[in-house]
């Protein structure tokens, strides 16, 4: 096992090219679920899940499906497929299953269909574990550490940029900037000081 | 072949999920309150938020489980109501049918202190100097409750003063909510005599911005035969509980500000 190698991915997935504040991935939960830090936490949860298990059943869709067939252009509206069918199945299973989640976490899981975050791992799993359509070493634990890490960066950024958001509530911010525009502020600038990592690029 | 292929293997992938996925929602269905989903059925489906929850499923919720007892929303007409009741097996007492009532008889009428050119919403308005008009209590007439209706049932009339359809009035009380002036009251739909002003200003001020206005005279208290109108604050009121729809008290009133609706 290559360990320089996943700690160089978890490194690069959490801190420098984080999903949100360095690709600008998945930005309408970040805008619009990061006011509490306790929803904040529930959607970075299940972005986590659902995105290692999406990274999961992607790489097996893309591994021997659409490879033996020579269909990798298939592969954006084949991960939509495959995220929204997943997404719904996980609703439903945890409906059921645990109805006390289900409250917690319900609610996000739809929003969590279409995000874009989700397929973007995807994609880039493909993009960087695949080379002439032949997985390279460790590609399937490689994808699926990475989706996961992806997603802990994910809930890092949401929790905290929830914590300023609660703070800024108690702040006398200006009324035109009041509530999104403020959050899009705060957003820039904690993008910008998440670049800052770029400069430690392997 | 070469289109066949991929039509054949992300159609067949489309209808494998489609069939697990309905698979899967029957074996994890989460039972409904079929209760609840009749109720809501049954409600309008506005979402105005009348009743105090959060929608008409909200409301449906609520009945079905027993958090509130009446049927709180104020749109639902006569007939879904009862059938509402039957499913939830209560006894829904007989409510009196609301209306909101314009009680400003001004509008064109009423003098203009200044020139308004601000934006027109009611609000706004009155934060400048109490208003354009002469009479701080009456309507503005920036039409901030026809904007506020939810179900189109007030129009501007050519006096300057919203006109409401009784037809279409729901009596939600969102256009209560937003007039500033609080020339609007919620009134018994079948109470037909209204006192067309707000005015808590002397008989002489009234006058000299409005001639329509309740100058608090105190003659149509006298001539009530039931007791229905009371004398406050320079204004009249009349009690809808008290009142017979006599009509007495229009011929009373020297400034004609009580009208039959």
């Amino acid at each position: 096992m290559d360990l320089a190698k996943f700690m160089t991915i978890a490194i690069s997935a959490i801190f420098i090219n984080n999903f949100i504040l360095a690709r600008f991935l998945g930005l309408c939960p970040f805008i619009g679920v990061s006011k509490q830090t306790k929803s904040a936490l529930g959607m970075g949860a299940a972005v986590i899940f659902v995105m290692t298990l999406s990274g999961f059943i992607t790489w097996l869709v893309y591994r021997y499906l659409l490879v033996p067939f020579h269909l990798e252009y298939l592969r954006t509206i084949a991960f939509i497929l495959v995220i929204a069918v997943f997404v719904q199945f996980v609703e439903a299973a945890i409906a059921k299953l645990s109805p006390t989640l289900h409250r917690a976490m319900g609610i996000y899981i739809p929003l969590i269909t279409t995000n874009c975050a989700v397929l973007g791992v995807t994609v880039l799993n493909v993009n960087m574990f695949f080379k002439d359509d032949i997985s390279v070493g460790f590609s399937f634990a490689a994808s699926l550490f990475q989706a996961f890490c992806a997603g802990i960066g994910f809930a890092l950024a949401m929790l905290l940029m929830s914590g300023i958001r609660e703070r800024l509530d108690l702040a006398d911010v200006p009324k035109a900037l009041q509530g999104v525009p403020i959050a899009f502020v705060v957003a820039s600038l904690m993008s910008m000081a998440f670049l800052g990592f770029s400069g430690f690029k392997f | 072949m070469n289109i066949l292929l991929p039509v054949i293997i992300l159609g067949s992938l489309g209808a494998i999920f489609g069939l697990w996925l309905s698979i899967i929602s029957k074996i994890f269905a989460v039972k409904k309150d079929p209760k609840t989903e009749h109720i809501f059925s049954l409600l309008p489906g506005s979402n105005c938020g009348a009743c105090g929850k959060a929608g008409c499923y909200g409301l449906a919720k609520a009945l079905a489980e027993g958090e509130i007892e009446s049927i709180t929303c104020p749109v639902v007409n006569d007939v879904e109501k009862d059938e509402i009741a039957d499913i939830l097996g209560i006894k829904q007492s007989e409510t009196e049918k609301n209306i909101a009532t314009l009680i400003c008889g001004g509008g064109k009428r009423c003098k203009d202190k200044f020139d308004y050119n601000g934006p027109r919403d009611c609000n706004i308005a009155l934060h400048l100097m109490g208003g354009p008009k002469g009479c701080s209590f009456g309507c503005i007439g920036m039409a901030s409750c026809v904007v506020a209706c939810p179900f189109d049932a007030i129009v501007m009339g050519d006096d300057d003063l919203p006109k409401i359809d009784r037809k279409k009035c729901t009596a939600c009380g969102k256009c209560i909510e937003i007039c500033p002036t609080g020339v609007l009251v919620m009134a018994p739909l079948k109470s037909e005599y209204h006192i067309m002003c707000n005015s808590k200003d002397r008989g002489p001020d009234v006058m000299k911005s409005c001639k329509v206005g309740c100058i608090g005279c105190g003659k149509c208290v006298k001539t009530c035969p039931v007791g229905a109108i009371t004398l406050d604050n320079n204004l009249a009121k009349i009690d809808y509980t008290k009142c017979t729809n006599c009509g007495a008290c229009v011929d009373a009133c020297p400034t004609k500000a009580i009208v039959k609706r």
